[in-house]
């Protein structure tokens, strides 16, 4: 579904990405984990055109590096972005609504008003507080808005970066269920993360960045056996976790 | 009651003055918002609103139909100097775009000196001249079709931006522009839309003014930078802000010009504007962004 073959990124002179090839295959979860500063936000934003670039970027068959953002939602990705990145001072209805803009410009009424009880299906807690402000929303309720907000343009592939970034076990436990269950329901992710026992738990395959570049990848399952991960990036998470982070 | 009667008389015209001050400021506000650059243009498309309505005016005598006409064109030009003037710049950051604004606006003006030379031209009030007497003070029926226009203006302007779609996006766009293209939403489309609100607003203005001040080719300088000073007294990007800091500047002028002297008429926007910029930079509605 999603194939990046040998795509380089820059900001300014300063490579961010260089030579990543990797792809994601239809009703997927893909998870792409990495240490800070890896290039895993810069991969996620080149996807979807935020980021210059120099490679191929193929969704379906066609090529989209170089498109204008709204060309590729258009197409059917979306980013729930690192932090949320909410439009805080509007309410909860307005940055659903906001989701679903290119839709409405299209005059897709109905479907719309059917994603929205999906999305408050998926997450009870929006319907209840439709009229607050996000910005004063709990964390947890920030992440499921920016993920219900990313699936009112109703796409194809999501691409989600740490989602579970500062949040309670508990409700990371939460999110990663609903992203399972969007997977049952047919749709492909691809997802960042730090926490990368849990991304690995849920995920089918995963990819390991490190300074710009893939050093590994393989099935979910072997990444969480591997000694390399293990020592790297799952043993992190048991440090960050005793310290309190 | 001695130092009562002036008063009521100087708040009359510092409203009137203060509510084009108002729509002037909001414009700047509008494009600040989506653009991160001050236009400094704005006060362009006022003189431009003002003339194109004595223009139309002259070729067919109907108020109405010249004022939608006069807002129209505008609306056109406001749009099209983004498209032509800074659109196609190859390093667009803040401070070129600016400084472009600047030579636009010296470019409209000397159009508008070819256009429609250095005379000033009359557009008669919207419905007569018959003072209106409250008690010791007077009221001309245009005084009150400044500020009820205005304050439409402003309400159709609140409704659009909390009811419509294209109101949403824009707010989106200022709040979150990286969010905001995640959304599909286009940056370009939102920059031309606010580069066509602002000129509409500023035409408004101008042809609201016009039937008491005379439409001429120079008249856009000093209304941009009364506007502009309104927009940064009041809190650049907010529209209540911009509502306020119009009509405030309005009455401190006028109250000035009543009680000290016309001459000291233009600096009391420039000391408001210090005081502001010292006191409180973010302005009296900013909210410090
Ligand atoms: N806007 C930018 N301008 C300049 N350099 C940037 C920019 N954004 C990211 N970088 C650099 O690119 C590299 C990759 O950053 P990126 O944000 O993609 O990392 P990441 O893997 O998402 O890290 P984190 O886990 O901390 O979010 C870093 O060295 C970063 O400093
Ligand atoms: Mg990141």
């Amino acid at each position: 579904m999603l194939k990046i073959r040998n795509l380089h990124a820059f900001y300014g002179s300063v490579l961010a990405l260089s030579g990543v090839t990797c792809h994601v295959r239809e009703g997927e979860v893909v998870a792409l984990i990495g240490a800070n500063g890896a290039g895993k936000s810069t991969l996620l934003n080149a996807i979807c055109g935020l980021v210059r670039t120099q490679g191929e970027v193929k969704f379906q068959g066609k090529n989209v590096a170089g498109l204008a953002p709204e060309d590729i939602v258009a197409l059917g990705i979306s980013q729930v972005p690192e932090g949320r990145q909410l439009f805080a001072p509007m309410t909860v209805a307005e940055n659903l609504e906001l989701g679903a803009y290119l839709r409405f410009r299209r005059g897709h009424k109905k479907e719309i008003a059917q994603d929205l009880e999906h999305a408050y299906g998926l997450f009870p807690r929006l319907k209840e507080r439709l009229s607050q402000k996000a910005g004063t929303l709990s964390g947890g309720e920030q992440q499921m808005l920016a993920i219900a907000r990313a699936l009112m343009a109703r796409p194809r592939l999501l691409l989600l970066d740490e989602p579970s970034l500062g949040l309670a076990p508990i409700v990371v436990e939460d999110i990663l269920s609903t992203l399972a269950r969007l997977r049952d329901e047919g749709l492909t992710v691809l997802l960042v993360e730090q926490n990368a026992r849990a991304a690995l738990k849920i995920a089918d395959r995963a990819y390991v960045l490190e300074t710009g570049r893939i050093i590994l990848s393989g099935a979910a399952q072997d990444l969480l056996q591997d000694r390399q991960v293990t020592r790297a990036y799952l043993g992190k998470d048991y440090k960050e976790f005793t310290e309190g982070r | 009651m001695d130092i009562f009667a002036p008063l009521l008389q100087y708040l009359i015209s510092g409203l009137t003055n203060g509510a084009i001050y108002a729509l002037i400021a909001l414009g700047f506000g509008i494009i600040y918002n989506a653009t991160t650059i001050i236009n400094f243009a704005q006060g362009e498309m006022v003189m431009l609103g003002a003339m194109a309505a004595i223009s139309f005016y002259h070729l067919h005598p109907s108020l109405p139909l010249a004022f939608a006409a006069g807002m129209g064109v505008v609306t056109v030009v406001g749009v099209v100097f983004e498209r032509l003037a800074l659109r196609p710049v190859k390093d667009p950051s803040p401070i070129t775009l600016i400084i472009i604004t600047v030579g636009g606006a010296v470019f409209i003006k000397g159009a508008a000196m070819m256009l429609w030379g250095k005379d000033a031209y009359p557009l008669p009030p919207f419905t007569g001249n018959v003072p209106i007497y409250l008690g010791t003070a007077t009221v001309l029926p245009q005084n009150l079709w400044v500020m009820g226009l205005t304050a439409a203006l402003v309400l159709a302007l609140e409704a659009f931006f909390r009811l419509t779609l294209a109101g949403k996006a824009m707010r989106a766009c200022a709040y979150n522009n990286r969010a905001a293209r995640l959304m599909g939403i286009s940056a370009g489309r939102m920059v031309q839309l606010s580069f066509g609100l602002a000129a509409a607003l500023g035409a408004g203005a101008g042809i609201l003014i016009a039937p008491l001040t005379l439409g001429v080719y120079d008249m856009g300088l000093m209304l941009g930078l009364k506007g502009f000073s309104a927009a940064i007294i009041g809190g650049l990007g907010s529209l209540l802000g911009g509502v306020l800091g119009g009509l405030v500047l309005g009455v401190a002028e006028s109250l000035a010009t009543g009680f000290i002297s016309s001459g000291y008429r233009d600096a009391v926007a420039f000391l408001l504007l210090l005081l502001v910029l010292f006191l409180r930079p973010q302005g009296l509605m900013g909210g410090g962004k």
